[in-house]
Parts: structure tokens; C-alpha cells; sequence
């Protein structure tokens, strides 16, 4: 870790932290940390200071430290975000407020329970499948730079969740499909060698899946990768709507839908 | 969702007791782009009264007097006053929203939001040009 204290700064900033310690049998509060104000750090380096010099019991998620794994994501002052890409000095010298990620539940401090947002990855089936089953033999499934560029966006995702944490829908509704795994399932109907929309299309497009989605458009607004999930929904329900008129005026003409690939 | 649900995962037990927080309901005060949103949504309100207007104005089409009555009302001119605003936001901020439904892809680049959602604009400038023409023509003779 680098010298701190050579930096013979001696500006601080308070960061008021959300607490809940389940064993404890406490209801959750906040406590204030004073931490080193340095302009190069971020929230994460502030919660990193807490732990390492303060309060060795606060819990909370991170990895990577640049914005790639998406497990640092956090309200600050009430807006999601990735804590290592939340610079101090954007607030300085305001008290920063730190809570866990909006209408998760909170399994202990700054830690949300993610466990519903994989099952529902899980549900749309977040997954390449082959349109066409081949041998390895035949080489590999080609693809041209302009069906690429279908899909690519939706592939920046991280998994990241401060969408879901931008969507009154979803906090109203935690059943909501909600724009990230919408996002990913867009993301491999959309690809050219992907066979799977059928099989994605009774939770995609179910009334907990694009239907529930009232466009309030700020999951694309919070997103650190440029996703634009509500962009990936609203595109979904053209699809579906197709699709439906499709199979009303053609029954048994149904085509598939992935929508044009 | 309930509060003390103890999950098996792959990663091991989850804690029994989970904090479940409780969504405000002054929730779309908490960021300007909430209020904005619901100021949307309830635009849609005046679109509506405006639209029961319209049909209440088609069913009076068969008797002249009646029709313009009700046309002249100050109810009616106090309706379409405050319901024009609305209606405008209503539909400027659909129209803005338009390059996120229609995407149309030329190779492997996206037609620009702004063609699209100008489209839009300049379609409804015609109509509404469109429709003020025959109102002030079908006016002189009628
Ligand atoms: S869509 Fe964006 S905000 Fe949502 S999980 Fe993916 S990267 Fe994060
Ligand atoms: S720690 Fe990996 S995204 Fe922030």
C-alpha cells in the first residue's frame, strides 16, 4: 500500500457507512468513518482504508479495482455505482454516503444477496444455443462483422446489478426479470449462431419478463459499460409484438423469435 | 421474498436473517429523472380526457349545432388549454425515446438516434401542417 502518511495530507472526509451485522441481532445503522482525502483515491479505496486501518469488522464485495468485475457495486449518495470508479474528489469535501445496492436484500453491511439475479440469468438462459449442431470437424461457426455488431454492446456487461438498482419497477416487483439478464438474453437472440429464442421466449417475454418494464430508462443511464439495457427491453418488446402479429395473421407460420439476426 | 429465508447455494448456506429494505413510496422524488418519468405517466391522463373529448366531439358529428356547442364550451376550451402542454411533453419525450425501439442497422453501423427520433418530428410536423391546411380551407367554405 502506498505511504499514506508521507503524503503528509492532512484533508480527511467522512464517509457515513450503512452496518448490519445479522449475528448481532441489531437493526442496521450508520456509522461514520474519517478517512485520508486523496484525490486519486476512490469510495473503494476509502472502504479499504476503513478495513485495513479502523474497522477491521466491515464487510463488502470488490475484486478487480477497474471497473471489469462488476462486484464493487454500491449506492453512493444514492446512486448506484462501482466504488472503485467513484473517485472522492467528485464529492469532496461532502460527507459520502455508503449503502448496499438498492432493493437487494442486505446479508450483512455493504453485501446484497445476488442469488435471485443468477437464478433469473439461469431462467433466460443466458447461454449460447447452437442454432446447428455440427462436429468439430466442420471448423468453426462464422460469423460477419455486421452480425457482430447485433449483439456486441449487450456483451459489456459485467453482471454488475446497479441497473437493477436504478429500477423502481424492479424494486417494487423483485420477481422482475429486470434489465440485465433481459439485456444478456437479447444478447444471445440477437447472435447469429444462437438457436435458443424459443426456448427464452416464455420468460423473456412473461409479464415478469419485458412486459413488466415501464421504460423509466435509468438502468441505461447507471450502467459503467454503456449496455443500454432498457434499449435491449424496449427492442425485445418490438420483437415479441411481431412476432405475436405474426403468428395471429400466419398460424402455424410462427417464425422464431430472435428477431432479424 | 421473505425475511428469514435460509437459501442452500452452491457458495454454501446463506445467513438466516437478511435486512429487507423497504422501497419508499416517495421514491420518485429521490432523482429528477424519476420525476420526470412520472410526470410522463401521468401525462398520459390528458391524452386521454383529450381523446374522450375527441369522441364525445365524433358522436355530435351528425348535428352541426350541437357540435359546435360543445366545441365552444369554456369547458371545452379550459380542456384543450391544459390538455395541449401535456400532450406536447408527452409527446416530445415518447418522440426522444424512439432511437431506443427503432433500431435499424445499416451493415454494422446503427442509423443515428437523431434521424430517427427527427423522422418521428418531421412526420408529426407534416400531419399537424396536414391537418391545420384542411381546417383553415374546409373553414372558408363551411
Ligand atoms: S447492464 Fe450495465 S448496469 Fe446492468 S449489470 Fe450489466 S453492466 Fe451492470
Ligand atoms: S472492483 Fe471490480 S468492478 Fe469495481
Amino acid at each position: 500500500m502506498a505511504t499514506t502518511d508521507t503524503q503528509s495530507s492532512t484533508k480527511t472526509m467522512k464517509l457515513e457507512v450503512f452496518r448490519f451485522l445479522p449475528d448481532e441481532g441489531e437493526p442496521p445503522s450508520f456509522q461514520v468513518y474519517e478517512v485520508p482525502y486523496r484525490d486519486d483515491w476512490v469510495v473503494l479505496d476509502a472502504l479499504n482504508y476503513i478495513k485495513d486501518e479502523i474497522d477491521g469488522t466491515l464487510s463488502y464485495r470488490w475484486s478487480c479495482r477497474m471497473g471489469v468485475c462488476g462486484s464493487c457495486g454500491m449506492m453512493v449518495n444514492g446512486e448506484p455505482k462501482l466504488t472503485c470508479s467513484a473517485f472522492l474528489r467528485d464529492y469532496y469535501p461532502q460527507q459520502i454516503k455508503v449503502e448496499p445496492l438498492s432493493y437487494f436484500p442486505v446479508i450483512r453491511d455493504l453485501i446484497i444477496n445476488m442469488d435471485h439475479f443468477i437464478d433469473k440469468m439461469g431462467e433466460v438462459k443466458t447461454w449460447l444455443i447452437p442454432a446447428e449442431d455440427k462436429p468439430i470437424e466442420d471448423g468453426e461457426y462464422l460469423q460477419t462483422p455486421a452480425q457482430l455488431a447485433k449483439y456486441k454492446q449487450f456483451t459489456m456487461c459485467i453482471n454488475c446489478m446497479l441497473c437493477y438498482s436504478a429500477c423502481p419497477v424492479f424494486g417494487q416487483n423483485p420477481d422482475f426479470i429486470g434489465p440485465a439478464a433481459i439485456a444478456l438474453g437479447q444478447r444471445y437472440n440477437l447472435d447469429s449462431r444462437d438457436g435458443g429464442a424459443d426456448e427464452r421466449a416464455d420468460v423473456l417475454f412473461s409479464d415478469e419478463g419485458i412486459w413488466e418494464c415501464t421504460f423509466v430508462g435509468e438502468c441505461s443511464e447507471v450502467c459503467p459499460k454503456n449496455v443500454d439495457p432498457a434499449g435491449a427491453i424496449q427492442m425485445a418488446k418490438v420483437t415479441a409484438t411481431n412476432d405475436w402479429f405474426k403468428s395471429f395473421l400466419m398460424p402455424g407460420g410462427r417464425k422464431k423469435s430472435g428477431g432479424n439476426k | 421474498m421473505d425475511n428469514d429465508s435460509s437459501t442452500p447455494t452452491a457458495a454454501g448456506p446463506v445467513p438466516a436473517k437478511q435486512h429487507i429494505r423497504k422501497m419508499p413510496v416517495n421514491w420518485w422524488l429521490k432523482k429528477p429523472a424519476y420525476l420526470r418519468y412520472m410526470v410522463r405517466e401521468i401525462t398520459c391522463l390528458f391524452v386521454g380526457g383529450y381523446a374522450m373529448f375527441l369522441l364525445m366531439l365524433a358522436a355530435r358529428l351528425d348535428k352541426p349545432e350541437a357540435f359546435e356547442t360543445l366545441l365552444a364550451s369554456p369547458l371545452a376550451i379550459g380542456l384543450q388549454w391544459v390538455a395541449l402542454p401535456f400532450a406536447i411533453y408527452h409527446s416530445v419525450t415518447w418522440f426522444n425515446l424512439t432511437p431506443k425501439v427503432l433500431v435499424i442497422w445499416r451493415g454494422e453501423d446503427k442509423l443515428p438516434g437523431f434521424l430517427i427520433a427527427g423522422a418521428h418530428y418531421a412526420g408529426w410536423l407534416a400531419v399537424s401542417a396536414g391537418l391545420v391546411y384542411f381546417a383553415m380551407s374546409g373553414g372558408t367554405d363551411g
